[in-house]
């Protein structure tokens, strides 16, 4: 097994297009795949070394967060925090603090796995990421990369150089929760994600719902437009979002929880993160 | 020996019951201290374990010439390098095990028994190599179906995992074989006759999942065995004399050829009292004649180690309206694993005994199952049995409108009282530790929304049990302790602290250390609460020699008559005479060469006495009922410890049992799919307690001494896991209104019983 | 298989050591150097035995290559006291008896120093969520915070 370190997006890709290449981030997912010998790679590609890769920019287009920066160093930053609470949170839950210095946005969105804390958040910030490969790049919404547990659309060689997060406009306010049985350190049986932007009469404009660990990928909930835009969130609109959350699942059984159970949870995630959402928003 | 305790417990103590630094405490914090893994030896080679992928099939045959010629191979191992042994049942700690059935664990002859089953070792110059070595050893298989639960495994038509199993303890003796071993029952008077006279009578079924004791270090050893068949053993374990016993067994050594010594362990909880990968390398290294070191991974410790039982029981009490119980009864059915040896014998004989009846009767059936097989765990068999008649007992107070506590105390066993299994008690702590929690400040505290209180008690017998130590007194005065039970939590710390009280010479000026097998006579392990008893006795008694013998030293150099010398503060003192004369420690010590010769004692012994320590544990939870989820808002363990020779590290095994107990209640449980795989192999879905997970852990240290102790000493560590279990559940029950009755309480599971009842 | 010549800064000192790229930190640690404070309980990122620093961030050991390693600065258990003084986290986990069989003892006492390198005052929740990822199952994890916050009110009083 070979460990390369390429300095430029060219060379990475070149290097990712070999036969059995793994590309390293923070080897969270990696390593422990390594370990348990679920993966044999001829070569790992380590990106850490690709510019902009690392970074954080915050610019008048928006955010950039590079792929493969720690989600510590991420969640440090203040005025991403103030801008995108509810994803900051998102990536401060995946693992513990010693894995927080070492797992990366890149690395979530890529080992696919329908759990991934940060990608609902991510998704409901209406997120994109820049992929490279050998040639050149190319933006795909984050709701466009998981096909299935484990698989994406990243093609030989690509990889993800970053993510772009719109500027919220003002009346914005985001939130993620997850559903884990201790209260750190596990899986989340189910996550949501969602944001709201609000007019200065607090009506609501726009509403986006994303769930986790409930179906084979994330899924951004359907039909919210009209029963919440133009509207303040009441009981009746609440309750209509829990069933639409909850017939939107198509969850599997497994070790972590059972269908009823996360079924349940994904209603009870999405009415809760809306409300800090809608919170959020009117106090921005 | 109560004479010499009535003298000690009028003394004022100096050392014992103070917070000392523990003599190993730098080594720890600093990393020097060398665990199983952290020790290596020139020349050494890696082994690894092949273990079967399927639960339950008959092994065909085993070929390993293939991997023999892999370069690098050094040596391989299986069943075939080991005794066969008849069954016998001999006891360890408060399990029992059998030879025929250690060595079919340690490496499988006939059938694998359980996914992650031990089928053959190899020793090869690194890991890769070794690895490689395992997928070129060709098994072949006759698969057979397979059963994870006690109750599939006793049915007529289950498969079979011994088809020579008849199970004991049932009249007329079975005629054909089953999957039950067999049959325990305790019990006093009549119960039929006691439930009679029942004004309420509530019974209930309970299920335990099985679970692990955890310890974050992994199992590791390595072993050396020279052309000569001299070995030497390192491994993490909490008894290197039970070690050596069993590997000197299992591979035809004798004792004198094995030397083992101990590491510092890494955690055991009664999980590290068997062998695993000892004789494995053993093995290995006699066949290679090379060093051979072995550790397993987190997921071979789930997989192949043994954890405990989980359980199916059933409890059912009558009680008079005044709250005074009139009978007990209850069936518990324990799975053993692959081989027999569950601990539903302990579990049946605590089931009922922290209460004082008159008519009262536990059963017990030991059902194996192609599951590891199990090993003590902390208080083994209590916590299971003890949370099912703590829950009804909790049931009964909320249905006679009582107060859980006050119910308790009606029935509260006492000095005297009869225990199920049998013996008249003791002095004990039952009513001291119920009181303790009624009048703490928590049980009064007001409670917020969505959270109620729960209690529970807990009984545990502790053992004591065959032991050896040694005390040397060097020139300079300085103090060497030689001890045979291997320190898990800070018992050097206690053991130098009871020599120094005893002495009258600063605690560091004594320096305790783990003796290995060649130092000191058979000491049995660490466990059962044992240690600071029954090492502590041997503790105390050879220091009282050493002192008698220093005492004649000095009468010698006085020239005066041995009665006329009294040993005080460190001190040999003249009784007779006008003006004080003494002589320190240190200064007989310097001239013990011209008064005959080195000064050392050692006390040898099988330690009796051991006193049974009740506990009593308050908790608060929260209940999310959109959730499910329970979290521990406030918690107090209370305990009667006899005495308490190190405070703070009372508190730290109330602590930390408390918090294993809270893992079982919440969220611990091994996964098994339906091939009889364990799903759940590592610490992410095996939920152990994180740091966030819990509160402050609160503790009440109460004294009731033990009579049979020189300091009253009961051992302390096995009982605060057994209240939490009920406590939880009782807490959630009373938060929800809804009576729980499956363990673990994690949030899939309580909200299914919060929507369906 | 080639191996990889790595050069990086240990508790201070240089290092240069070759590896395979299979090999963690931890095993590079443990193996090749003989710092064998860092414990291996899982090798899988969920016990936080090997909890090392690198580059000023708390990481697993276990679950970084060996090969990145190289030029970066490396902290230990072993480099946590200084000539014969200790730590005053280390002094206080042995004076507040905040270890039983003191496995976790390396791991849990590089994690808070880092916690309290970066917060003066951590409240009691701060410390468990900071602690979370390392894993006691002696102590029920009480006598630990205690040892942590007093550590960190000394500090702000002395």
């Amino acid at each position: 097994m070979d460990y390369v370190t390429p300095t430029t997006a060219m060379e990475a890709s070149k290097a990712l297009a070999q036969d059995g290449a793994f590309a390293l981030a923070g080897g969270t997912d990696l390593l422990v795949k390594l370990k348990t010998k679920f993966v044999s790679p001829s070569v790992i590609v380590d990106i850490k070394q690709v510019p902009k890769i690392m970074s954080i920019e915050n610019s008048t287009d928006g955010w950039w967060i590079g792929a493969a920066v720690p989600c510590a160093e991420i969640s440090e930053h203040e005025s991403l925090r103030q801008d995108w609470p509810g994803l900051v949170e998102s990536l401060s839950l995946i693992g513990s603090t010693q894995i927080q210095g070492r797992a990366t946005l890149g690395g979530n969105l890529c080992n696919a796995s329908p759990a991934a804390d940060s990608v609902p958040a991510l998704i409901a910030a209406y997120g994109t990421c820049i992929i490279s490969g050998q040639s050149g790049d190319r933006e795909e919404p984050i709701e466009n990369i998981v096909t299935s547990p484990g698989v994406t659309v990243l093609e030989k060689g690509e990889f993800i150089l970053g993510f772009k997060l719109p500027k919220p406009e003002s009346g914005t306010g985001d939130a993620y929760l997850r559903l884990i049985p201790r209260s750190e350190m596990d899986i989340a049986i189910v996550g949501a994600g969602t944001s709201v932007s609000v007019d200065k009469d607090k009506k609501i404009t726009s509403i986006r719902v994303a769930l986790g660990a409930i179906a084979p990928t994330q899924i951004i909930l359907d039909g919210l437009e009209d029963l919440f835009i133009g509207k303040e969130p009441n009981e009746n609109s609440i309750n209509k979002l829990i069933s639409i959350a909850e017939s939107a699942c198509r969850p599997i059984k497994d070790k972590r929880g059972t269908v009823e159970y996360r079924t349940k949870i994904a209603g009870v995630l999405a009415k809760r993160t809306l409300t800090i959402a809608y919170k959020r928003a009117i106090n921005h | 020996m109560n004479d010499m305790t009535q003298t000690n417990l009028e003394r004022a103590l100096k050392i014992v019951g103070s917070r000392p630094a523990r003599p190993d405490g730098v080594d720890k914090v600093t990393g020097r201290a060398l665990f199983g893994a952290d020790k290596s030896l020139p020349n050494m080679l890696v082994g690894r374990v092949l273990r079967s992928p399927y639960a339950h099939a008959k092994i065909i045959s085993i070929d390993t010439s293939k991997a023999e010629k892999l370069e690098g191979v050094k040596a391989i191992i299986t069943s075939a390098d080991f005794e066969d042994f008849p069954s016998e049942f001999v006891p360890n700690g408060e399990m029992v095990v059998n030879m025929k059935d250690i060595t079919r664990n340690v490496m499988a002859r006939e059938k694998v028994l359980y996914v992650g089953h031990t089928l053959a070792a190899v020793a090869a110059t690194d890991e890769d190599v070794a690895e490689k070595a395992l997928a070129l050893i060709d098994v072949k298989y006759d698969v057979l179906p397979h059963v994870l639960e006690v109750e599939d495994a006793e049915k007529s038509d289950a498969p079979l995992l011994h088809d020579d199993m008849i199970t004991i303890g049932v009249e007329p003796m079975p005629t054909s074989a089953s999957n039950v071993a067999k049959r325990v029952e305790f019990g006093l008077g009549d119960v039929e006759k006691g439930f009679s006279e029942a004004d309420l009578i509530v019974e209930r079924e309970f299920t335990t999942q099985q679970v692990h004791q955890g310890y974050i270090e992994p199992h590791a050893c390595l072993a050396s065995v020279s052309e000569d068949g001299q070995a030497e053993l390192w491994c993490t374990t909490q008894g290197p004399f039970v070690v050596r016993n069993f590997c000197s067994k299992l591979l035809g050594f004798n004792a004198a050829q094995i030397r083992v010594t101990a590491s510092e362990i890494g955690g055991g909880f009664g999980g590290k009292t068997v062998v695993y990968l000892e004789p494995l390398a053993l093995a290995l290294s006699r066949k290679s004649c090379r060093p051979v070191k072995m550790e397993m991974n987190r997921a071979e410790v789930f997989t192949s180690s043994g954890p405990t039982s989980g359980a199916k029981i059933w409890v059912k009490i009558g009680v008079k309206n005044n709250g005074k119980i009139t009978a007990g009864d209850c069936v518990l059915k324990y799975q053993a694993g692959a081989f027999q040896g569950a601990p539903v014998g302990p579990g049946a004989m605590c089931a009922f005994a922290p209460y004082d009846l008159k008519n009262v009767r536990a059963v017990g059936f030991d059902i194996v199952v192609n599951r590891p097989k199990v090993a003590a765990y902390r208080a083994p068999g209590g916590p299971i049995s003890e949370y099912g008649v703590e829950s009804v007992i909790d049931e009964i107070a909320m249905k006679i409108g009582m107060d859980p506590i006050d119910l308790r105390l009606k029935n509260a066993a006492k000095e005297g009282t009869v225990a199920p299994y049998g013996p008249k008690l003791g002095p004990i702590g039952m009513i001291e530790t119920l009181e303790a929690a009624k009048s703490h400040p928590h049980y009064s505290a007001p409670l917020g929304a969505n959270q109620a209180r729960g209690v529970a008690s807990g009984f545990w017998f502790n053992i004591g049990g065959e032991t050896s130590s040694s005390i040397t007194i060097n020139e300079d005065g300085t103090v060497g302790l030689t001890l045979g039970t291997p320190d898990i939590g800070g018992s050097r710390a206690s053991m130098a602290m009871m020599a120094s009280e005893e002495l009258g010479v600063p605690m560091e000026l004594i320096k305790p250390i783990i003796g290995d097998t060649n130092s000191l006579g058979f000491n049995f392990l660490t466990g059962g609460s044992r240690a600071t008893f029954s090492t502590g006795t041997t503790v105390v008694e050879s220091t009282r020699e050493a002192i008698e013998e220093l005492k004649k030293r000095a009468a010698l150099l006085w020239e005066v008559s041995l009665d006329q010398v009294e040993w005080v503060d460190g001190h040999a003192r003249l009784i007779s005479g006008n003006e004080p004369k003494t002589m320190s420690l240190a200064q007989i010590a310097k001239q013990a060469g011209k008064t005959g010769g080195p000064i050392m004692a050692n006390c040898s012994m099988n330690v009796t006495g051991a006193g049974p320590s009740l506990g009593t544990h308050i908790v608060d939870v929260e209940v999310d009922e959109e959730t499910g989820q329970v979290s521990i808002v406030r918690y107090t363990a209370i305990q009667d410890a006899g005495k308490a020779i190190h405070p703070a590290y009372v508190e730290g095994q109330m602590q930390g049992g408390a918090v294993q107990g809270i893992g079982w209640a919440l969220n611990e449980e091994y996964i098994y799919n339906d091939k009889g795989e364990l799903e759940n192999t590592g610490f992410l879905d095996y939920r152990i307690p994180v740091c966030s997970d819990v509160p402050m852990i609160d503790t009440v240290i109460v004294e009731v001494p033990n009579p049979n102790h020189p300091y009253g000493v009961r051992g302390v560590g096995e009982t605060p896991i057994i209240p939490p279990l009920a406590a939880i559940s009782n807490a959630v029950s009373r938060a929800t209104n809804k009576r729980f009755d499956e363990l673990p309480l994690s949030p899939p599971k309580v909200l299914a019983k919060l929507m369906h009842g | 298989m080639p191996k990889t010549h790595i050069s990086t800064q240990i508790n201070g000192d240089s290092y240069e050591f070759l590896c395979n790229t299979q090999q963690t930190l931890l095993d590079v640690l443990r193996q090749e150097l003989d710092l064998k404070g860092s414990k291996e309980g899982c090798a899988t990122g969920d016990c936080g035995a090997c909890s090392v620093m690198m580059d000023d961030r708390l990481v697993c050991a276990c679950l970084v290559l060996g090969a990145e390693a190289d030029g970066k600065k490396i902290e230990t258990v072993e480099g946590l006291s200084s000539g014969s003084s200790l730590d005053p986290l280390q002094q206080k986990f042995i004076d507040l008896a905040a270890l039983q069989c003191g496995i976790c003892t390396p791991g849990v006492l590089v994690a808070a120093r880092a916690l309290l390198e970066k917060n003066k005052s951590p409240s009691e929740e701060e410390v468990r969520f900071w602690l979370a990822g390392n894993l006691c199952r002696c102590t029920g994890y009480d006598k630990i915070v205690r040892a942590v916050l007093e550590v960190a009110a000394e500090a702000r009083n002395a």
